[in-house]
């Protein structure tokens, strides 16, 4: 009897856990796609809780102090590892992204502070939902500026 | 020149560690104890020929030598020699270097005490140690050397050990500099503070090893390494402190914790650490839990090689961060390792490990501990499901799904809320056999006083349920603390005719390690106090406003008076200055300064926060825009977070009770010894 009483207990706190990872879990899933991806889903994709990768397109960021409002495009990049490395490097990737005319692009609206991060060519990871105008409205804004922390070798046109 | 003097030494290194590792081998083996002491020799060169390598690798960083690419890297002439020598753990290579170095210095602290009744424990200890230090040093020589030069070749500029053909050594005017993000106090202790941490908790897991191995399972190991443990305990829960005092005032979005996989990575440890603490108890006590203590402390081990993998990796925040550096799979490759061989060794040693008492009572103190230990190992499930849902998500649905900090609030909060509970039972119930009516007899006025604070609290500051469960158990956890040092300390007081203060005093000496025990606790629900504040009564607010005119959050209000912009041309930073006046009420309190500071090298700006700290709230205002030209108008954004400095309070409690808890007390292991000799006597006949 002893014995049950333990295992007993141990299920209960077993099957607590699993609950409370299993809601959680459904109540703030984000999908994680790249601008490509959410392109091709459409408006099946609005209004879920999504986050989204993107390269910085610097000359449309526009930043209004009064109630800020910031805005800017981000630029399809690749999700894949292996695609990456293709295109030399997240750096490099990023600068093609926005380099080339014939990405998929996408706005994008936040309301807060303008992040100390936020530039050409930096890495945005976006978690927000899509309005099916197509902009993203981000809740949360990630920056990531590869080259400042990874590229290796100096630009010898730089020195 | 002096770089490959720094690569030769490391290399050199890497070889005695090696060889300390099989004279230790070979020598247990053959018995042979002129090979065993050999090693213990090799491995005591590793901490003089490592300070020579880190003396290398300063020299180079302070002297500017930027043709080694780990130098270029996080240096600039910029930047002050302090912050330069501690650009050391500013980078992935540099850092692994100084975990090596720390992971050296505590197995020669270790290999130096007196072995006498301990001695067939010392050469698998070394092997514990050696091996960690060889996969470490390791990473360096072949993969991060701190020590590769930039040479100019055919191909272009690529960084190199040894000097390639055609090519000559190039070196750049100026480094790129550490990012300025980092350069705060906060961060700079911050790294080492977790590394001493992360491996202090090595040396448990070395004698653990060691114990299943020579097959001397009995509690002597958790003996030895108690300490260790605790300081272990100390410098990652500091470490984590600390990251998150940076975190709030650097990064200036209101916050301390973020539930970022970094964070994560670093809190994994400290978990099974902080079980492992409490469920080591039951075993000295009661002779049980013997399979899950070993079980603990080689999870702690592991998840402390996972976390400095994640720490310092730098490619974290993105799903594919895993596979990016080649240094990924060879981390997973030496986790996978460890853990098969240690559990193999619990599997081959389980016999031995079998509890000398039974467990027969729900509510005694080891049945408590036991579901404390399933509490903290739940939270972890939800941390470790959180990091690696994403690729789980990936590999079954092909849909790739994260979670975010809703996620972890949700599930480990009522987690959290048992364990407070838990630390407000656990100390009035009894080994062995505690009832209902026991219990409830010890615990009523306690639990009286709690609702009577929580009623209160209702009528005057929240009507949050959350908040007040809280609250109801953080002060059931306070008023049980004191009730039980005041039922000892009477209890002196009677038998011994001391005056209440000096019984408290010598009470507390005279059991640190359960009054330092109940320290921690405290500080622990302080801690809560500031995180349920900030989590559940933080406001904001943000706008434009010209001079003279006011933002008004809660009760302050907040009125822009002026700005001021300049260059330091030296340090090549522009500092943005606003002055704001704060009153609460009407009250006049006195002037804040946010600023907003903008590196020229690197153009990265840095928003650095105006704080006003008191026990009851945190006003936190950030200058977010300004109109270069007038300076007439500027953006604020202001948060209100109430009792957020509870939680710094609380770490320095913390402190206090680690220390009275971890402090050397002699007579106590005089008694404790033969008591357990008792135990195992009985043990043994069985």
């Amino acid at each position: 009897m002893r014995i049950n009483k333990f295992v007993i207990g141990g299920v209960l706190i077993l099957g607590a856990v699993v609950f409370l990872i299993w809601t959680s879990t459904a109540a703030s899933a984000e999908y994680f796609l790249t601008i490509n991806e959410l392109n091709a889903k459409g408006s099946s994709i609005v209004d879920k809780n999504l986050r989204v990768s993107g390269a910085v397109v610097g000359d449309s960021i526009q930043y209004d102090a009064q109630d800020l409002t910031l805005s800017f495009e981000v630029a399809h990049v690749p999700g894949d590892n292996a695609e990456l490395e293709t295109e030399g490097g997240l750096a490099e990737a990023l600068h093609q992204a926005v380099m080339d005319p014939s990405r998929a692009r996408m706005k994008v609206v936040y309301v807060g502070p303008k992040p100390d991060l936020l530039r050409n060519e930096a890495q945005a990871i976006m978690t927000g939902h899509l309005a099916p105008d197509g902009t993203f409205y981000a809740e949360e804004l990630l920056l990531k500026c590869p080259t400042r922390y990874e590229q290796a070798v100096p630009d010898q046109a730089g020195l | 020149m002096i770089a490959n003097f720094g690569f030769g030494v490391l290399f050199i290194t890497f070889l005695v560690t090696l060889y300390s590792v099989f004279a230790a081998i070979y020598g247990d083996r053959k018995q042979i104890p002129a090979m065993v002491e050999s090693a213990r020799r090799a491995m005591l060169l590793t901490w003089p020929l490592l300070t020579l390598t880190a003396g290398v690798l300063i020299y180079l960083l302070v002297n500017n030598h930027y043709e080694v690419q780990f130098v270029y890297e996080v240096t600039s002439r910029s930047m002050p020699t302090y912050l330069k020598v501690t650009a050391w753990w500013g980078g992935q290579a540099g850092s692994l270097l100084f975990w090596s170095w720390l992971m050296s210095a505590f197995a020669s602290l270790v290999t130096l005490r007196k072995w006498d009744r301990d001695r067939e424990f010392l050469p698998w200890v070394i092997v514990v140690a050696c091996v960690t230090m060889a996969f470490f040093i390791g990473m360096n020589v072949f993969f991060e050397n701190p020590f590769a030069q930039l040479y100019q070749t055919t191909a272009g500029i690529e960084p190199h050990t040894f000097h390639p053909a055609n090519s000559i050594l190039f070196t750049p005017e100026d480094g790129r500099g550490l990012n300025p993000l980092l350069r705060h106090p906060g961060m700079i202790i911050h790294p080492p503070m977790l590394y001493l941490g992360f491996v202090s908790f090595v040396i448990p897991f070395a004698f653990a090893f060691a114990a299943l191995i020579t097959g001397r399972t009995d509690d002597r190991w958790i003996r030895l390494t108690r300490r260790w443990a605790l300081w272990a305990w100390l410098f990652l829960s500091f470490g984590l402190v600390l990251g998150s005092r940076w975190a709030y005032d650097v990064l200036g979005w209101g916050g301390f914790w973020g539930w970022d996989p970094v964070e994560i990575a670093a809190f994994m440890p400290w978990l099974t650490g902080t079980a492992f603490l409490h469920s080591v108890m039951i075993q000295e006590k009661r002779g049980m839990l013997k399979h899950w203590n070993m079980l603990l402390i080689i999870l702690t081990y592991d998840l402390v090689i996972f976390g400095t993998f994640l720490t310092r990796s730098g490619v974290l925040s993105s799903v594919h961060a895993f596979a990016q550096s080649a240094i990924g799979p060879l981390f997973f490759g030496f986790i996978g390792f460890t853990l098969i061989t240690s559990v193999a060794l619990i599997i081959y040693r389980w016999n031995s490990l079998k509890s000398e008492t039974e467990m027969t009572s729900m509510l005694s103190r080891e049945a408590l501990f036991l579901l404390n230990n399933l509490l903290f190992m739940s939270i972890l499930v939800v941390c470790f499901w959180g990091v690696i849902f994403p690729l789980i998500s990936e590999l079954f649905t092909g849909q790739k799904v994260t979670v975010g900090p809703p996620f972890y609030e949700r599930a480990t909060a009522p987690l959290f809320a048992a364990l407070l509970l838990l630390m407000g039972i656990a100390p009035l119930s009894a080994w062995g056999h505690s009832t209902v009516q026991t219990l409830g007899r010890a615990i009523w006025k306690p639990t009286l006083g709690a609702v009577a604070i929580t009623a209160l609290l209702f009528v005057t500051y929240t009507q949050k349920i959350g908040a007040l469960i809280g609250f109801f158990l953080i002060a059931l956890v306070i008023l049980v603390t004191i009730y039980e040092y005041l039922r000892g300390a009477y209890a002196r007081q009677r038998s011994q005719g001391e005056n209440i203060f000096t019984a408290l005093w010598t009470l507390t000496g005279r059991n640190r390690r359960r009054y330092g025990g109940y320290i921690i606790h405290l500080s622990m629900v302080l801690m809560a106090i500031g995180i349920i504040g900030i989590e559940s009564f933080q406001v904001e607010t943000q706008g434009r406003i010209g001079v003279g005119e006011s933002l008004k959050l809660s009760n302050y209000t907040v009125t822009y008076k002026e700005l001021a912009s300049w260059d330091d041309q030296p340090k090549g930073v522009n500092f943005t200055r606003a002055v704001v006046d704060v009153s609460r009420n009407g009250v006049y309190l006195g002037q804040l300064h946010p600023r907003r500071d903008y590196y020229y090298d690197s153009q990265q700006a840095m928003t650095i926060p105006g704080e006003r700290a008191t026990l009851r709230d945190d006003l936190y205002v950030l200058l977010i825009d300004w109109e270069p030209a007038s300076t007439t108008g500027a953006t604020f954004k202001i948060f209100v977070n109430p009792l957020v400095n509870w939680l710094w309070l609380g770490s320095f409690i913390f402190l206090a009770g680690i220390i009275i808890a971890a402090w050397p007390e002699k007579e106590m292991e005089r008694v404790a010894v033969p008591a357990r000799r008792t135990i195992q006597q009985t043990s043994a006949a069985d």
